[in-house]
């Protein structure tokens, strides 16, 4: 084998596992940031398609982005995000809730998010220590913007596009 | 990109649902990577032969396609099983594992004669059985995530799980030597005729799977009760108790089966998921301070009353100083790190390397050997994609809702990335060195087995953390009637802001 071939070789083997760490870095990033792009990217045409195939009942209440997660920002599970479906969302310290939060001041069946026509709205379950939104105790179903803090416990929640 | 996967999680109606985002299971992503991890794994295997044959022969790529083919079908699998896993644990394990059956079927051909050289059949010598060994893990993996649908249901087993590690640990210490001993370490079932098990590699994933629940359920008493000593919460001596019983255990690993390495893991694995659990600061002082003593106590006892600490004593005296002996205690550290050094910046090429000067280059060594012929540029390459692995378990660790899982992924990671330190360290002269086989390239069929179920219990943990939410609030609500319903019965009719 010439020299030329095998130092080739052996600098693009150097190369090219490289070039696979930095892919792989790729996808992870692309993963990171994936909710956010496609939050801001695709709001605008969802908004039209929504008003042109569907009846404007709906289109009134989701002014504005979508939300596209349920981030804790405060509390034992800070950092976690969930990212939002068409179920419901139950937090509670009871096992089999979406979210399974340890505060020591949450109920076993606390609150639950549920989503209609667009728009999430939390509902408290009669929980001791109540479910507050911002500053307000939630006592009816009460819809959630963008950003606003759900008190739960020691917890709190928002909802991110 | 993901269409494929997508119509299978999220119901056709969601196409129009505003407020819904299409999860993307990036499975393609992951086929792609998987792809261009088996090109890079024969691009080695053939500049290998170019290296070491002068000439490459017509199926070089005859390993790498049985590696991809395998590879391939648990990516299949997790398609139809784990459609939300992280798409980047597959191909970088994938990948580090290639270059690992690709090293240990160069060393055979550095050891063969030249005639064999040409013939070398596929499954022959050490390389040939670590791809048999390979292909065996990967199906014991998907069956792992064939059987275990959801993570949680490992903690129904936690305590058959935590009594079979210590079983698994145990065995090896009294065992006779004649059964357990290789190398001076006594790690190890001997079947005479049949072969070795290294038990201590599965007893790490019970034990630790134990751990998890154990803290769950403990994380309350652990991380409220306490004392507060210098501005950091201190535990009640009480709860200590469990803390001690494990540190107790490494110790005995430690000196009973003379292992330094698992019994700093198992020791590092629990207190770290106490750490994950409690968030306490105090646990990890503790623990080191633990470790280290006990580790010193070692020593000392080592040099004054011999015995059963003799062994990490002369570890602890080879680390100090290789150089004092180099040809006969230090020899196989002083050739290691000889080995590094001829390796330099760019490595000598896959295949330009003599191997064969390096005892126990096929396991321990491994790291060693194969930076020689890629160097640092390359070894760095191989340890960012460790990084990227533990990274990827973490990160599944933060995103998974259930304490269980996070304790499980964060602890798996960790252990992962602290038996990356504990052989890496060693070779390299930063702590006392110890025979830990290198995740997913050392030879050797019960660690290549043990890692590639932790993989799959990470795809796992991962799938569930990336899952969007679909049924209701768990399986016990769902029977309960949609929640539309329930909401349209409430009261107040909802006014917007």
């Amino acid at each position: 084998m010439p020299e030329l071939v095998i130092t080739v070789a052996r600098f693009g083997f150097l190369i090219l596992l490289w070039i696979f760490v930095f892919t792989v870095v790729g996808v992870i990033r692309r993963d990171l940031f994936a909710g956010a792009r496609s939050g801001r990217l695709v709001a605008a045409p969802r908004a039209v398609g929504a008003s042109t195939g569907q009846p404007a009942k709906p289109a009134k209440v989701k002014r504005g982005r979508a939300a596209h997660q349920l981030v804790v920002t405060a509390g034992q599970l800070a950092g976690t995000r969930i990212t939002l479906g068409e179920a419901q969302i139950t937090i509670g310290r009871a096992e089999d809730s979406t979210l399974v939060i340890t505060d020591d001041y949450a109920s076993a069946r606390h609150a639950r998010l549920v989503p209609r026509e667009g728009q999430w709205f939390v509902e408290d379950l009669g929980s001791t220590n109540g479910t507050y939104l911002d500053r307000a105790k939630v006592t009816g179903p009460t819809p959630v913007p963008l950003g606003v803090p759900i008190r739960i416990g020691r917890t709190s929640l928002e909802l991110r596009p | 990109m993901t269409a494929a996967a997508v119509p299978a999680a999220s119901p056709a109606s969601t196409g129009e649902q505003p407020g819904v985002r299409l999860a993307r299971s990036r499975r393609n992503a992951e086929l792609s990577l998987l792809l261009l991890a088996m090109v890079l794994v024969a691009a080695y295997a053939a500049t290998v032969e170019a290296n070491v044959l002068d000439t490459v022969t017509t199926d070089f790529w005859i390993p790498a396609a049985a590696l991809g083919l395998v590879f391939l079908g648990l990516h299949l699998v997790i398609r139809w099983l784990a459609p939300f896993a992280d798409p980047a644990l597959l191909p970088a394990v994938a990948l580090l594992n290639g270059i690992g059956v690709g090293f240990l079927r160069r060393y055979d051909l550095a050891q063969a004669t030249p005639e064999e050289r040409e013939t070398l059949a596929i499954f022959a010598g050490t390389g040939g059985r670590q791809l048999a060994w390979t292909l065996g893990a990967v199906v014991l993996a998907a069956a792992l995530l064939a059987i275990m649908r959801d993570h949680r249901s490992l903690s129904r087993y936690a305590y058959t799980l935590g009594l079979a590690g210590i079983v698994l640990v145990m065995i090896p210490a009294v065992l006779p030597g004649r059964f357990s001993e290789v190398n001076g370490a006594k790690l190890w079932i001997i079947v005479p005729g049949l072969g070795q098990i290294q038990p201590g590699e599965f007893a790490k994933l019970a034990l630790l799977a134990f751990f998890a629940y154990y803290l769950v359920r403990k994380r309350e008493v652990l991380s409220l009760a306490s004392r507060r000593v210098l501005g950091i919460d201190f535990p009640r001596g009480r709860d200590l108790g469990p803390v001690l019983v494990v540190w107790m255990i490494s110790l005995l690993v430690l000196v009973f089966e003379k292992d330094l390495g698992t019994s700093l893991l198992y020791f590092g694995m629990f207190v770290v998921t106490l750490y994950i659990a409690t968030e306490r600061v105090s646990w990890l002082l503790i623990g080191l301070i633990l470790f280290f003593g006990g580790a010193y106590l070692a020593y000392v006892l080592g040099s004054t009353v011999g015995g059963p600490f003799a062994n990490f004593y002369d570890r602890a005296q080879i680390w100090l100083d290789p150089f004092a002996e180099p040809y006969d205690r230090g020899y196989q550290l002083v050739q290691g790190l000889l080995t590094l050094g001829t390796g330099g910046l760019f490595g000598a090429g896959p295949g330009g390397g003599q191997p064969t000067l390096l005892p126990e280059v096929q396991t321990d060594f491994i790291f060693a050997g194969i930076g020689e012929e890629i160097g640092l540029f390359g070894l760095s390459a191989l340890l960012v994609i460790y990084l990227l692995i533990v990274e990827r378990g973490l990160r599944a660790a933060l995103a998974v809702r259930d304490s269980f899982g996070k304790l499980l992924a964060g602890g798996l990671a960790f252990t992962l990335g602290l038996q990356v330190f504990v052989i890496v360290g060693g070779i390299s002269k930063l702590i006392p060195l110890t025979g830990q086989t290198t995740p997913f390239l050392s030879a050797g069929g019960s660690s290549l087995m043990a890692n590639w179920l932790l993989i799959a219990v990470l795809l796992r943990v991962s799938d569930g953390a990336r899952r969007p939410v679909t049924g209701g609030g768990g399986p016990a609500a769902r029977p309960a009637g949609g929640p539309p319903e329930q909401l349209h019965g409430a009261p107040t009719e909802v006014i917007r802001p």
